[in-house]
């Protein structure tokens, strides 16, 4: 990374700005409804936390760059300009205190799309040296080890040994031409390897080619969280080059949100055409096999469930249906949350905030929301599917003292396969 | 000092056509500086048709997102549609405006009669009164609000108080408070381009780029 200056990051903010951006601050009306939708303002009731108010820095380089008005202001000195001093006030609001959950996105009657700005605004953030610790440490880790908890291939490939050990099936690495590539979260890696075990499972029931690559295992990118492009091309090219030198047919992106909205929706951007492979969540690959016979399982949950909708699964990225699909098969008890699916509440942790020790406390708080929404059902078991929300959701069931097993859905399913096909 | 008279004659003429090319050309330029920015193209793979879901969000937007948000917003929402419908109401199907819009651009529709349309106009008071108060009381809005936003209120609150006025001869000379109000309604269309105003046009261009975005990944936004 060149070193940031606020010049640097106000050139960034000013390269950010798009029409559409132009069109959301021409349309605000100030009616706070974003407020509303966002979790950080109801759990705190502190409208520091509105929505648009995150975006006063940007707003400003708009009005300065992008009107006639603002720029004929500023030249007479009549417009307040952003100042290096708003940006060290904002890095609270913009990092902290958002979890590109985008739930204000869809609540905004005049149609402003806030998390596509504040996804930008970081941008702008980072290249101005205002991006919280955590974030630029983890950032770093994952451009030079390769995954942002400092994961190395040698510790995938003691998990592989162990996976393969247990499921008496062979992990492929560096399988040319199959149809799937898998990549892992760090997450998955550390702390779930049971993820592993069970895509190994998956696979050879549904009879399907796939690999691993030692090259590009890890799908998290820090470099979306933070708001570094660069970072972000860096980290998702390591698995273009290998899907494409692999030829495989589609790369299965984790149980991670983020991980999958850079995959999927940021990635062909970020290197600036499109892909030569398709890009599937591992939820769409398990429905694609149930809806085509390939699924097979056996036995129910007794449990009486419910399943944690990740923002960057419904809101970000349209996969709503699959996950109850698939419990259907396996859960026999599932009850659903309070606005689940499109309009679910954020656990508190996406967006990156979860590597920020900062803002640890404040997560904690908002964590009330989903708490709430757990009180509610009275369920034995909460399922999810992406590793972070996972940790997050553990996290803060223990803050707030609440006996609840968390679960992958992946995992949940392959228990339920049928074996010796 | 200028007589009622000749004060509604130079509302109705020179001031009237000042506003009118202020307001024109603003828009334009406006819209025009918002659009030629331009934005790159989207290479990822397409789940669902962006324009489709562009058009979906400019219709969807209409309505709150779900009973939750209307749970939240209520004052907002419900003093907000009361507002605009009565607003557009006064504007669109009062008698006296349709004439005028016929006279300037030669097209023109059926009116209501006077009785529903003074109704609609004390009901877009009593709402932009409730909005008042609301961004007074309420702390998100208090501190989102802006002097703008209190400037805004205060125009568009004008031209329906003295069209209220005129209408019942409240004040007289009779010319004096339609002049008044003819001027209230120059200087909401003066202000208009360069302030939350704009939200009319470009409302649609921003729930479309939306919807778009979402479109592609097939949420319905
Ligand atoms: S994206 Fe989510 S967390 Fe961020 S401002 Fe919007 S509602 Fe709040
Ligand atoms: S909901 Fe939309 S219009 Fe209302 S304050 Fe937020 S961004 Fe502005």
């Amino acid at each position: 990374m060149s070193t940031a200056t606020f010049e640097r990051g106000y050139a960034a903010f000013k390269e950010q700005i798009d029409s559409p951006i132009a069109a959301f601050f021409n349309s605000c009306v100030h009616c706070g409804m974003c407020a509303e939708a966002c979790l950080f303002y109801t759990e705190t009731g502190d409208p520091k936390y509105t929505p648009i108010h995150k975006l006063e820095p940007l707003r400003k380089v708009w009005y300065q760059e992008y009107t006639l008005l603002g720029r004929l202001t500023s030249l007479l000195g009549l417009t307040e300009r952003l100042t290096d001093a708003d940006l060290a006030e904002w890095k609270h609001l913009i990092y902290d205190s958002c979890t590109l959950c985008g739930r204000c996105s869809v609540v905004c009657p005049v149609g402003n799309d806030l998390v596509y700005m504040i996804r930008k605004a970081r941008e702008g953030m980072v290249a101005a040296g205002h991006s919280p610790e955590g974030q630029i440490g983890a950032a770093k880790r994952a451009v030079i080890i390769g995954s942002p908890m400092g994961v190395q291939f040698v510790t995938l490939q003691a998990q592989i040994k162990h996976a393969e050990k247990t499921t008496g099936l062979t992990i492929p690495i560096d399988q040319t031409g199959v149809e799937f590539l898998v990549v892992l979260s760090s997450m998955e890696i550390i702390n779930y390897p049971e993820y592993l075990e069970a895509i190994a499972k998956i696979m050879h029931q549904a009879d399907k080619t796939w690999t691993l690559c030692s090259s590009a295992f890890e799908a998290t990118n820090t470099g979306i969280q933070i708001g570094s492009s660069d970072i972000a091309r860096q980290l998702v090219n390591r698995i273009v080059e290998a899907a494409e030198n692999l030829r495989v047919k589609t790369v299965i992106s984790p149980e991670c949100g983020h991980a999958y909205t850079v995959l999927r929706w940021e990635g062909p951007n970020l290197i600036g055409r499109p892909y030569r492979f398709k890009v599937r969540h591992i939820i769409e690959v398990l429905d694609e096999f149930r809806a085509g016979g390939k699924l097979k399982t056996e036995g129910f949950e007794e449990a009486r469930l419910t399943f944690h909708d990740p923002c960057q699964l419904v809101r970000r990225g349209g996969v709503i249906e699959q996950p109850r699909k698939l419990l259907g098969m396996v859960a026999r008890n599932f009850v659903e949350m309070e606005d689940a699916g499109k309009m679910n509440w954020c656990c508190g942790g996406g967006g990156g905030v979860s590597a920020i020790d900062e803002a640890e406390e404040l997560r904690t708080k908002v964590f009330n929301r989903k708490k709430i929404q757990l009180e509610k059902l009275k369920v034995d078991t909460l399922v999810t599917a992406c590793a972070n929300c996972r940790i997050i959701l553990e996290e803060g069931l223990e803050a707030y003292e609440m006996d609840l097993p968390v679960v992958g859905l992946t995992e949940m399913i392959a228990e339920h396969l049928v074996e010796d096909k | 000092m200028m007589s009622a008279v000749d004060f509604l004659a130079w509302v109705r003429g020179p001031m009237f056509n000042i506003a009118l090319i202020i307001f024109i050309f603003g828009v334009i330029v406006r819209l025009l500086e918002m659009l030629l920015i331009g934005r790159k193209p989207d290479y990822s793979e397409a789940r669902e048709s962006a324009f489709a879901g562009g058009v979906r969000t400019i219709f969807r937007r209409f309505m709150p997102a779900d009973t939750g948000t209307l749970q939240r917003s209520t004052t907002v929402i419900f003093a907000g549609y009361v507002f605009h419908i009565g607003f557009f109401i006064v504007l669109l199907l009062f008698v006296p405006h349709i004439l005028l819009i016929k006279d300037t651009l030669g097209i023109q529709w059926a009116g209501l009669p006077t009785p529903i349309i003074d109704a609609a106009t004390v009901m877009t008071l009593l709402a932009l009164l409730v909005l008042l108060i609301n961004r007074l009381v309420n702390p998100i809005l208090r501190f989102l609000s802006t002097f703008q936003d209190y400037l805004i209120w205060l125009l568009v609150f004008l031209p329906v108080l003295t069209g209220y006025m005129a209408f019942h001869h409240f004040i007289q000379p009779y010319q004096l408070v339609l002049a008044l109000h003819i001027l209230s309604v120059e200087l909401l269309m003066i202000v208009f381009p360069f302030t939350k105003l704009m939200h009319t046009f470009t409302l649609f261009f921003a729930r479309w780029y939306n919807g778009a975005i979402a479109g592609r990944k097939g949420v319905k936004a």
